[in-house]
């Protein structure tokens, strides 16, 4: 394969790799979970990149970004998700990436650029981690509670908006008899109620789209819309959209 | 005040003078003869920097001695203090002793001896490195002097009104308050009158503690002395306009000590005045404080004091600095105002107009003029989670800054307690936003 730019999304949870030509087309990609020794597995993914899909200038993003041995930049993962759902969409508007371990609203410019961001504060409220450690306390696989908040047919409220308080909250409202489903539906609006409000903290400017690992849990999509009032759109690989920016920036 | 106190003052702080100038000269012989860091960001330090260090360090070890001979008065940042340097007080500075305690990483350990008393997490931590210092007997200058005054101006905060009341409680010694009433733009005539006769107040009070009564030709000429240094502050800060700016914020959030501790000394206007001198020079050569400088930055609120080494690194590999803050311009803008053929007058008014007694509109515009005026290409607002009257206000700040074209960043953080700061998360959010900049 002909590569012309590589991207490494070295995040707190996936590490996500991604191959792109000189057109920007994806042509290669790679994702498997966070390894404790991030520096040995950035190196070997790399490696791997330029051995399925050409040498090639490569941009490393994410947490681990500057563990990247051989990245020609580190670029935040702000500049690489507004690029990679820019060249997804084909417009700027505004960019929920939600991230294992934070969430960001980004402002994307008519020409692809940052314009402004916002992001969750120093806690895992409106993150994947809040689902992945509800989800635990219900014994029930993080992929599936997507399909299953949307499928209930009733929703109890869940205040917190912090990981730690929503888990005692499920405890008291386990105790109390309250269906699974119903406390599940409930920790999704807790979560996107969250990101909404970091949206509006922004100003909401259409096409609204989501990027990131947690997009693909179908419910949050739909909370999202129905609480911003507006379509949200959602990239063909979300969970993609870092590594290909910082590919499609590798070009440059 | 006994013979033996008075040879040990004497004895004490001459010989430490004398230490302190012999370090000087060897710091200054270091400064001219070490090679440049050719891997360094950054231009060499400012060729007054041991003059600096000699000057805070001195007034600490007066400190260290002062309450065996003279009067010593603790006293707000924002407190009007002509008055008692006319009367010959020593002056502490709680808050500038918790910023030194903070850049020597000792804020967490007498924030968490404040916390151990049962003060909350959530007051500001400035009170409690102070009341943690104070409780736990621990200091980076090695001992501080018993107050027999204590002087709290309402101009920076409310905070200080019961952190004075506690130290009064504690020290049980008198407490002046002069209390600010917040002002929208300028202040009304009533407004200076109600402070001028808290100030008179004031002064009966600190007359009757030093036992001896004002010199009004002294506090004319402290005063005159406070606006030439408030002067010469203000044309350092302005220096910064220059591109490359001769010198940084962080540079400046060291340099102002004197201007806050220091008010009124000859001391600090001979300093001002060569650091002025040593900022044309480099500006004559088109010297920068930083070798590459390609982003130029504002910062409101207080610095992050044990993260200002890497916060300035972080920003110096993008090219980046600070070449203004609100926090330093606030001690240099209301020179103007100081008359010293005037003094109780002239001090109520110009203690009623910092920053933080007035509007948040006004701090809005005084952003946005240091924005154009210094030719920056944007905004780093600092949230700090101790300084609530600074810190309110800022989302508003940030979208209307956005709106008029200046890209701004809130940055959550504290600045002396570092529990409240996450450096990847900052790092990763600054980095960000310079990303955004456009160059």
């Amino acid at each position: 394969m002909n590569a012309a730019g590589i991207g490494v999304d070295a995040g707190s949870t996936v590490v996500k790799a991604c191959a792109v030509t000189a057109a920007g087309s994806r042509i290669w990609q790679h994702v498997e979970l966070t390894e404790p020794r991030l520096e040995e597995q950035a190196r070997r993914i790399a490696a791997l990149a330029r051995e399925q899909a050409g040498a090639a200038p490569l941009v490393a993003t994410g947490y681990g970004r500057k563990l990247v041995a051989g990245a020609e930049r580190a670029i935040t993962e702000i500049t690489c998700h507004a690029r990679g759902v820019f060249a997804e969409l084909g417009s700027g508007g505004t960019v929920v990436d939600i991230g294992g371990q934070d969430s960001k609203v980004i402002s994307v410019g008519a020409d692809g650029s940052v314009r402004n961001f916002a992001m969750n504060d120093k806690c895992a409220a409106g993150t994947g981690r809040f689902l992945e450690v509800t989800a635990a306390r219900l014994r029930l696989a993080v992929e599936e509670i997507g399909a299953m908040a949307l499928a209930a047919a009733e929703e109890v409220p869940i205040s917190s908006t912090c990981a730690v308080f929503a888990e005692s909250e499920i405890v008291s409202l386990i105790a109390r008899g309250a269906a699974l489903e119903a406390i599940v539906r409930g920790l999704h609006r807790s979560l996107v109620a969250r990101l909404a409000s970091l949206v509006r903290s922004l100003g909401i400017v259409e096409p609204v789209a989501l990027s990131g690992g947690v997009a693909r849990n179908p419910a949050i999509a739909a909370f999202l819309a129905e609480a911003l009032g507006c379509e949200v759109k959602l990239p063909e690989a979300p969970q993609l959209m870092g590594a290909y920016g910082a590919a499609l920036l590798a070009l440059d | 005040m006994s013979i033996e106190g008075a040879l040990r003052y004497y004895l004490g702080t001459g010989i430490g003078k004398g230490v302190l100038r012999f370090e000087r000269l060897r710091n200054e012989w270091r400064l001219r003869h070490r090679a440049p860091k050719t891997s360094s960001p950054f231009s060499p330090p400012l060729s007054t920097s041991p003059w600096l260090k000699e000057l805070i360090s001195r007034h600490y070890l007066t400190g260290r001695y002062a309450d065996a001979h003279r009067k010593v008065a603790w006293v707000t940042s924002g407190a009007p203090v002509e008055f008692l340097k006319a009367l010959g007080y020593y002056l502490l500075y709680p808050e500038n002793h918790g910023a030194v305690c903070g850049i020597r990483r000792r804020g967490e350990e007498l924030c968490q001896a404040a916390e151990e008393a049962g003060y909350s997490r959530d007051i500001c931590s400035y009170a409690r490195t102070d009341l943690g210092s104070l409780l736990s007997g621990r200091t980076p200058v090695g001992r501080l002097p018993k107050p027999d005054l204590l002087l709290c101006c309402t101009n920076i905060c409310q905070t200080v009104l019961f952190w004075y009341r506690v130290l009064a409680a504690h020290f049980r010694v008198p407490l002046v308050i002069i209390d600010t009433p917040f002002i929208y733009s300028t202040a009304p005539a009533h407004a200076v009158d109600f402070v001028q006769r808290q100030l008179e107040l004031g002064v009966e009070t600190a007359e009757r503690v030093a036992g001896r009564s004002i010199d009004p030709a002294e506090l004319e000429r402290v005063t005159r002395r406070s606006r030439e240094a408030v002067e010469l502050w203000m044309r350092v800060l302005e220096r910064a306009r220059h591109v490359p700016a001769p010198i940084t914020a962080f540079d400046e959030f060291i340099h102002m000590g004197p201007i806050v501790e220091m008010r009124g000394d000859r001391a600090t206007v001979d300093y001002y005045r060569a650091l002025l001198a040593t900022l044309d020079l480099r500006i004559a050569r088109g010297t920068g404080a930083l070798k590459q400088e390609r982003i130029r930055l504002i910062w409101d609120n207080l610095p992050i004091w044990y993260r200002m080494r890497g916060l300035s690194e972080l920003l110096a590999r993008h090219g980046a600095t600070l070449v203004a803050s609100t926090y330093t311009n606030a001690w240099g803008e209301l020179a103007a105002l100081i008359d010293p053929s005037d003094p109780m007058r002239s001090a109520a008014r110009v203690y009623l107009h910092p920053i933080l007694n007035r509007g948040t509109g006004h701090k809005l515009d005084t952003i946005q003029r240091l924005a154009t005026d210094y030719a920056a290409h944007g905004v780093i607002l600092h949230s700090d989670r101790s300084c609530k009257p600074y810190s309110v206000g800022q989302m508003d700040q940030r979208e209307r800054l956005s709106a008029r074209g200046i890209p701004a960043l809130l940055l959550e953080a504290d600045h002396n307690d570092p529990r409240a700061f996450a450096d990847e998360q900052a790092e990763n959010r600054i980095q960000a936003f310079l990303e955004m900049i456009p160059s």
